[in-house]
């Protein structure tokens, strides 16, 4: 079934031009606005000012949820930081919306969506993040890892704002791609992983066969991650790309989903609390224990709650154009039917 | 609090669900859990537990060793449970000619007559790749289970109603 919401957002214009940023003397940071949107911050909230209305939303929810937006390069599909705020990437231009995925405010007609530039709209949202993370705060990571998001502007955290998740081209370790997570390179055992081994895998490899095989300890990989909610590319096959992460708290989006996306729940337990992805009424609650695998539908949205930092295998379908295959019907929104 | 990490197998493993609360259906879901089909397969079946278009997530009870397997773009193995060499022979031109299929792993009649590539030694949580071209066949040291990167071939065994959550 063909998205409504989709075929009135290919009809908006693309908005070029480039944020502005002025300094809010009350408290420190600076007000951001791009298109008809103000962003600005005190020292508990955001508020998004649009023509229709204000968005208010807690600061340390509002961070968390926009470096994800941000180092995902707005992801697939649906970006929402709550049922109400959110993006969704059309892969090249981006749409940033009020309320246009909630039934309540469709009804009462305050939603409200502008579509910019994916490149302007990414300065911007970037600009923002790093203005508004004070020193001590990393977005990435979990509540119990990080100082506190609130107060008046003091510092910022720029190393923690700009971290770079890796993406495999083929295989992590293989030769020329992205490499193994080690103590020398930075990257320590987490302190709720001290248990998982660390290992590697024996390769041994016949004279002439030099760099042709390829393996490493997965689970020490992500034991070694030092963010949440972030998933790398461990391995490609065609479009086919392994995504693993490790979680702890709250995922701090709801992500809609354009395409099927699946999750295998390699450790411990994550509850994922699903909903429409237009309306975002509540449609099932999923729990995921160690080796529990599900799909993800076309046309949910999702959330995932990890009580211990857990090992999570996100994996996805990078096939260009898969979300326009999707939204016109083509193709049904579940992976398989029984 | 404990920060005890929780893996499973096949002989401990505790599966979680789908609750319905608004309007859906459980089986969309496609809820499984790899332990479980494991245990209800025969060695080497590889069992698709997650699919997206052409591409698989296969599922297979590694006991004794695995019929030889060819695919002509990369896979990948995942050891979930248990300790599982994996021997790789490059084969010559001509078997990879008659042997290959456009998609999927094929599983050769016997023992390829390449050269040996060598082989990798793997535990719980290793991910191995196994390159394009290259013949594999896995040899566990004790009952394992294992997830394979691939697309759909004619090894894949789709069996939605029996491993999912109606």
């Amino acid at each position: 079934m063909a998205d409504t919401h989709s075929n009135s957002a290919t009809s908006l214009a693309i908005i070029t031009t480039a944020h502005h940023a002025a300094l809010d003397a009350r408290y420190g940071y600076d007000a951001f606005s791009i298109g008809s949107f103000t962003f600005t911050r005190d020292e508990y909230f955001v508020r998004v000012s649009y023509p229709k209305g204000t968005y208010v939303s807690d600061v340390g929810l509002f961070l968390r949820a926009m470096m994800r937006d941000v180092a995902w390069g707005f992801f697939y599909g649906w970006v929402n930081f709550d049922e109400v705020f959110g993006t969704v990437n059309h892969y090249g231009s981006v749409d940033v919306f009020v309320g246009s995925y909630n039934a309540g405010y469709k009804q009462a007609g305050t939603d409200f969506c502008e579509r910019f530039d994916a490149n302007a709209l990414h300065n911007c949202f970037h600009a923002l993040l790093s203005d508004w993370t004070n020193a001590g705060f990393d977005p990435f990571a979990a509540p119990l890892e990080t100082g506190s998001p609130y107060g008046s502007k003091k510092g910022n955290n720029d190393s923690a704002v700009n971290f770079q998740r890796e993406l495999a081209e083929r295989f992590v370790g293989s030769a020329g791609d992205t490499q193994l997570r080690t103590d020398a390179r930075g990257f320590h055992v987490n302190r709720q992983f001290a248990d998982v081994p660390q290992d590697e895998p024996v390769v041994h490899t016949e004279p002439g066969f030099e760099g042709q095989l390829s393996a490493f300890n997965l689970f020490s990989y992500l034991s070694r991650s030092p963010v949440t909610w972030n998933p790398s590319v461990v391995s490609v096959i065609g479009q086919s790309a392994y995504c693993p992460t490790s979680e702890e708290h709250i995922l701090p989006i709801l992500h809609g989903n354009d395409r099927v996306e699946w999750f295998i729940q390699l450790s411990d337990e994550i509850t994922w609390q699903v909903a429409d992805k237009n309306t975002a009424a509540p449609r099932a609650v999923i729990t995921m224990k160690a080796g529990d695998i599900a799909a993800m539908p076309a046309d949910i949205s999702h959330r995932g709650y990890s009580p211990k930092r857990s090992m999570l295998l996100v994996w996805e379908n990078m096939t260009p154009g898969l979300e326009i295959r999707y939204a016109s019907g083509e193709l049904a929104p579940t992976a398989a039917e029984f | 609090m404990s920060t005890a990490t929780r893996f499973a197998s096949i002989d401990n493993f505790v599966k979680g669900g789908v609750e319905i609360i608004g309007n859906d259906a459980a089986p969309r879901y496609l809820f499984s859990n790899m332990f479980e089909v494991a245990r209800q397969s025969r060695p080497w079946e590889r069992v698709v537990v997650a699919k997206n278009l052409e591409f698989t997530i296969e599922c297979a009870r590694a006991e004794g060793d695995s019929p030889w397997f060819l695919s002509s773009h990369d896979e990948t193995c995942l050891v979930m449970q248990g300790e599982i060499d994996i021997h790789f022979v490059a084969l010559t031109e001509a078997e990879r000619r008659s042997s290959a299929a456009p998609s999927g792993a094929v599983r050769l009649a016997g023992a390829p007559a390449g050269t040996k590539m060598g082989h990798v030694s793997l535990q719980r949580g290793h991910l191995a790749l196994l390159p394009a071209g290259a013949a594999y066949q896995l040899r566990p040291k004790n009952l394992g289970v294992v997830l394979l990167q691939s697309q759909q071939g004619p090894q894949s065994l789709q069996r939605w109603a029996q491993i999912c959550q109606h």
